[in-house]
């Protein structure tokens, strides 16, 4: 656009203004509903794509923090290869399926970018000695949440107590009355535990209630 | 003198030949462990599955008992001991697990410990899962129990 006519061009924005405020004559109201219908499925589609996009496995490695520390202690274990070939990967356990808790972890996920940018944990040792709060967090989100995210796939009710082994049945059976949730008994199950995991059980037990306490 | 020669010539031949057929016969008759040549790859050992439910007798008293349950998911190293999680006493009676004997706590010098001590720390080291892998050779081994030394 030329700028060498300032009051032309100010009669054009007016113009422009108009149109956007004015009802139009040109366009039918459904015309428009379609259009505007139209563009937001684009965009809410494209918006969830990204979201999809952040939900997988590769994503989640691209860190190296992630990489080499938590997903080298995973790989073998029984939620990355079993006698069924169904896997469970990071956001499966990590990121809450729910619309409202999935924004919100993402949210909550810009910490990570942020602390991936000032280093906190980009070496073994630094890992190792912040560990423990990390898994706090993990574990007090769980318990606050009845470990929502392992319930996705497995369920109290339709766990056939008579083909699980003997230990797994007792604990199961009396942990479903005691209304118990899994992450009270199931720590460690993907990653390796930190330094001081058992005391921190103690403490997150007495403070929040759950296991009965030792 | 000639003949002389000739004959520990022929001596020593046949004692080499008759050796070498020795040997070949007692080559025949050793058999390596693996059942396998040396240079051959080994032949892939058989998968065991850990036998719950009963507890496979122990063969002699100062036996570790077998474990009755899979192991291989338990973490032990210097940060954690999954085991400990379920066996040592405060857990151990809420896990419903045999609680671990108290001689898991004396030091090399005979004095009790508060904690499991360092030398009975790695537990697979004397606990290993059972399952009922068969002698891979024939052998008299004869359980304690069914010793005849039993009174
Ligand atoms: C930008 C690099 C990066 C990516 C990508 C990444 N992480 Fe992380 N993650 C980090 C860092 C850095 C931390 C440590 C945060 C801190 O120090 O508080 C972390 C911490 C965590 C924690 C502990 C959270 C807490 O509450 O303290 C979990 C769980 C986690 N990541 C899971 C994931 C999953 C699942 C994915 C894939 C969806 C993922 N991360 C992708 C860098 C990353
Ligand atoms: C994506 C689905 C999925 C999610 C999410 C998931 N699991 Fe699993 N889990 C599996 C599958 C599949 C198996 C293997 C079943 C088999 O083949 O025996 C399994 C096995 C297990 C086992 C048996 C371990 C063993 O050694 O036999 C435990 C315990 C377990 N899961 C606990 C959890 C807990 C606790 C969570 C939440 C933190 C969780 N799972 C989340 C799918 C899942
Ligand atoms: C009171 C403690 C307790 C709670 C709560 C608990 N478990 Fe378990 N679970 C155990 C024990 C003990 C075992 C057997 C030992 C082991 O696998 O380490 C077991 C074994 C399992 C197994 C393997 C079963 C088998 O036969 O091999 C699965 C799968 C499992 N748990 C899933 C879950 C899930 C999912 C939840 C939450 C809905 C849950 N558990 C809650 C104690 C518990
Ligand atoms: C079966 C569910 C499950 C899967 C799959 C899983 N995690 Fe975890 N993760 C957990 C639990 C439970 C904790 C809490 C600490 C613990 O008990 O080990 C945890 C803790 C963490 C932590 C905090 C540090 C720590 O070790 O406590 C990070 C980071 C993390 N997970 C990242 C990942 C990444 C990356 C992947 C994919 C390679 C992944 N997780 C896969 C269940 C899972
Ligand atoms: C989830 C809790 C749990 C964990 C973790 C656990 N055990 Fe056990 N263990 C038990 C239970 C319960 C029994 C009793 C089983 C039975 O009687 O069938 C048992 C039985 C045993 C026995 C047999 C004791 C006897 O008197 O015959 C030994 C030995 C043993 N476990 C060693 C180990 C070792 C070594 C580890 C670590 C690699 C371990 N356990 C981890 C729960 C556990
Ligand atoms: C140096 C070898 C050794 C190591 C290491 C060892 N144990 Fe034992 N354990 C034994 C012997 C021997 C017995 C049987 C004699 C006895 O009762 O003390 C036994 C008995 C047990 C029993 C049965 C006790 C009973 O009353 O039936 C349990 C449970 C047990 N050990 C658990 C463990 C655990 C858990 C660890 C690792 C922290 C461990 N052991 C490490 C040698 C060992």
């Amino acid at each position: 656009m030329s700028m060498e006519n300032p009051a032309e061009n100010q009669g054009l924005l007016r113009e422009w203004w108009a149109a956007l405020t004015r009802p139009t004559s040109r366009w039918s109201l459904g015309a428009l509903l379609v259009i505007g219908i139209g563009i937001g499925v684009v965009g809410w589609g494209g918006f969830n794509w990204m979201l999809e996009l952040t939900n997988t496995e590769s994503f989640c490695l691209s860190c190296h923090e992630m990489e080499q520390n938590v997903y080298r202690e995973y790989r073998g274990s029984i939620h990355d290869s079993n006698r069924s070939g169904v896997r469970a990967t990071c956001p499966d356990c990590h990121v809450p399926r729910p619309w409202f808790y999935k924004m919100k972890r993402k949210i909550q996920a810009s910490n990570e970018v942020l602390h991936k940018i000032l280093g906190s944990i980009d070496t073994r040792e630094k890992f190792e000695a912040k560990r423990i709060e990390l898994a706090k967090h993990v574990w007090t989100a769980m318990k606050e949440t009845d470990s929502r995210e392992c319930r996705n796939c497995h369920n109290f009710g339709a766990f056939d107590l008579t083909r699980q082994q003997a230990r797994a049945r007792n604990r199961h059976s009396e942990a479903e009355q005691q209304g118990k949730t899994c992450i009270d008994c199931h720590k460690g199950i993907a990653h390796q535990l930190p330094q001081g995991a058992f005391k921190a059980e103690r403490e997150l037990n007495e403070s929040m209630g759950g296991a009965v306490k030792p | 003198m000639k003949t002389k020669i000739k004959a520990i010539a022929l001596a020593l031949a046949l004692a080499l030949g008759l050796s070498f057929t020795a040997l070949g016969v007692v080559a025949a008759e050793v058999q390596a462990l693996r059942h396998s040549g040396a240079a051959e790859p080994d032949q892939a050992p058989g998968i065991y599955k850990v036998t719950e439910g009963a507890k496979l007798e122990r063969a002699y008293r100062q036996q570790p008992p077998l474990v009755p349950h899979p192991t291989d998911k338990y973490e032990i190293d210097v940060k954690v001991n999954q085991c400990l999680r379920c066996h040592e006493w405060p857990y151990s009676d809420q896990e419903k697990a045999p609680k671990i004997s108290d001689l898991h706590y004396i030091d090399r010098n005979g004095v009790r410990q508060d904690t499991v001590n360092g030398n009975r720390y790695f537990c697979k080291q004397c606990h290993v899962p059972q399952n009922d892998a068969k002698p891979l050779v024939e052998n008299k081994f004869q359980a304690a129990t069914t010793n005849t030394n039993i009174r």
